[in-house]
């Protein structure tokens, strides 16, 4: 059974398809597992067991039938912000403690079709606001390779779903990198497909010139098996792609012979510390090695990525979470007359950094502040894309950092601007829509911490390279095998 | 950019949120301290640089005016903090 939860996603896939194993045993194992170290991870803030069963008959139904399904009987964990039918779907928020989805987004019913298995609705930061999934009003979620430190976030109970064998596949969602950065904490594959490639139709809005779906995986080849489930045009999101999309899973790479691979000028990992810079510097050289050439590109607008972010993803947040006035669903606190009743209601619905996001935005988009404030961060934004095109002139993909730090300690980071700053390495590419991924690129053991913890190696590719994204982190990581070094806490739970 | 400090009691007011006096001076300090980063922005030459409000592709979507199936009604409202037969409830908001 041990063995089962710690199987890629693929072999799940192959062994149920072949009939070996069928997709039920697969989620009795998989939820028992979940039972047992639910206590210490908290991964999921609600369990799926009777959803789980019924969706693991259906797909063993279906394979008697002769279906061949891509993911047949793969337990995924799906971020709390994303609905799926007849589930409390929360957001993290206690403005949706209680709300059950009535239809399901079109990514996750595209796993489902695929064979996936729905284990659970996974823990993240409120709307999806935040780096380390403290910010959940509902629970507290705990890294699996160190149960003193967060996850990250937003996708934070995805991830440590992912890592701690709850689920093969977890579904985040990245508006600044909250895909990339939880998935490097967690040491998986956290990927953020091209802006418009996954549809967005049922992930509940938070910035929407910015908003994403994809996976989180233990290896760069599940990862890929999910996104090309996912990605597509779909008429019930107006803003998805209607062109064609190239199979990724099929098209792994071996090697980087013939790529060019950018460096980034602005990112000098001197400033990470010692530690920090003579991994990525070993990573950098592993990329040269397995046939890429290295070239020096410069992105001179990214450092004002933050600035920017923190503009446009606050103004659009408080457009989209007007709808939470306590009218249509959710809490509502009555008051003397209706304003008040809206104010009482998102007063005591919403958390600090909810209420903080909001505030900033509507400041930013009021009159007299608009063109000072949101249009020159939209301006800025311009220049951030551009540096990215002529970077893609010289190079077919980037590499930097995905974060900072290896995950930190819970409460570390107590100052607002301090968390943001854990998204300075992956904002740019959010700004730029871009694809891009965290690969694990080896360990660090944290000041003061007691055991190793991984970090991630960024990579990101121009708009719709998701072939050649993919491919290359499969080639850097079956050469490196850096994810295997440690296994989580949580595997000596049972032991 | 403008340097005002923000009128923080104002902008919740726009925002709809409720704030305690706590509230209003430890986040007017900290949105205070945001905007200071942000005001890098000022550094950037950008009068005659374009906005970009999405970045994959800009056109206008449309579709056929056609009836499809929608959320059922029932399952919807049950969900309402108070409803009315097939109204959601809300208090008062033309003053008597």
């Amino acid at each position: 059974m041990e063995e089962l939860i710690e199987r890629s996603a693929a072999d799940i896939a192959a062994e149920v398809r072949a009939g070996r194993v069928s997709a039920s045993h697969v989620t009795e194992a998989t939820l028992a597992h979940v039972d047992s170290v639910e206590p210490v991870v908290g991964s999921y803030l609600t369990v799926l067991s009777d959803l789980a069963r019924t969706h693991a008959a259906r797909v063993d139904d279906r394979i008697r039938k002769g279906e061949l399904l891509p993911l047949a009987g793969v337990p995924i964990a799906v971020k709390d912000n994303m609905c799926l039918d007849g589930t409390r779907t929360t957001c993290g928020s206690k403005i949706l403690e209680n709300w059950v989805a009535p239809y399901t987004a079109t990514a996750v019913a595209r796993l489902l079709d695929a064979g996936a298995v729905p284990i659970g609705k996974a823990n993240c930061d409120e709307f999806a606001m935040g780096s380390s999934c403290e910010n959940s009003a509902l629970g507290t979620t705990r890294n699996p390779y160190d149960l003193s430190r967060v996850p990250g976030g937003s996708s934070g109970g995805s991830a440590a779903a992912v890592a701690a064998g709850e689920a093969a596949i977890g579904l985040g969602s990245d508006t600044g990198g909250s895909i990339r950065e939880p998935g490097a904490f967690c040491n998986l594959i956290g990927f953020k497909p091209t802006y418009g490639r996954v549809s967005r139709y049922g992930l509940i809005a938070f910035a929407s010139s910015l908003d994403q779906i994809g996976p989180l995986a233990r290896s760069v080849e599940d990862a890929a098996l999910a996104y090309d489930a996912m990605a597509g045009y779909d008429a019930m999101d107006a803003t998805s792609i209607d062109r064609p999309v190239e199979p990724t899973a099929t098209s792994l790479r071996e090697d980087l012979r013939g790529l060019r691979i950018g460096i980034v000028r602005e990112f000098d990992t001197k400033v990470l510390g010692e530690d920090l810079d003579r991994l990525y510097h070993a990573a950098y050289l592993d990329l040269e090695r397995l046939g890429a050439e290295l070239v020096e590109v410069s992105l001179p607008s990214a450092d004002y990525g933050l600035a920017t972010y923190y503009l446009i993803a606050p103004a659009e947040c408080s457009s989209n979470l007007a709808r939470f006035d306590g009218v249509r669903y959710g809490l509502r606190i009555d008051g003397n007359d209706v304003r008040e009743m809206y104010d009482n209601t998102r007063a005591a619905g919403f958390g600090a950094e909810v209420k903080r996001r909001i505030l900033i935005g509507t400041y930013a988009l009021s009159s007299g502040y608009y063109d000072a404030y949101y249009v020159r961060a939209q301006k800025a934004r311009t220049l951030i894309a551009r540096d990215f095109q002529n970077a893609f002139a010289a190079c077919d993909l980037v590499a930097c950092p995905a974060a900072s730090c290896p995950a930190f300690e819970f409460a570390a980071k107590s100052d607002p601007y301090s968390m943001y700053l854990m998204d300075y390495y992956t904002i740019p590419m959010s700004l730029a829509g871009l694809p891009a991924l965290s690969v694990p690129c080896g360990w660090t053991t944290p000041q003061g911490g007691r055991v190793r913890m991984p970090i991630g190696l960024q990579l990101c590719a121009p708009l719709f390279g998701e072939k050649l994204l993919l491919g290359a982190a499969h080639a850097y990581e079956q050469a490196t095998k850096h994810a295997r070094a440690r296994k989580p806490v949580t595997l000596e739970v049972n032991a | 950019m403008p340097t005002d400090t923000i009128d923080i009691r104002y902008v919740a007011k726009l925002a709809q949120i409720a704030l305690t006096d706590e509230e209003i001076e430890r986040f007017g300090k900290q949105l205070g301290e945001l905007l200071g980063h942000v005001h890098a922005l000022t550094e950037l030459e950008i009068e005659s640089v374009p906005a970009t409000a999405q970045v994959v592709e800009s056109r206008n979507v449309m579709r056929e005016d056609r009836l499809g199936p929608s959320l059922d009604r029932e399952r919807v409202l049950a969900q309402a903090p108070q409803r009315q037969g097939p109204f959601f409830r809300v208090p008062r908001i033309i003053a008597e």
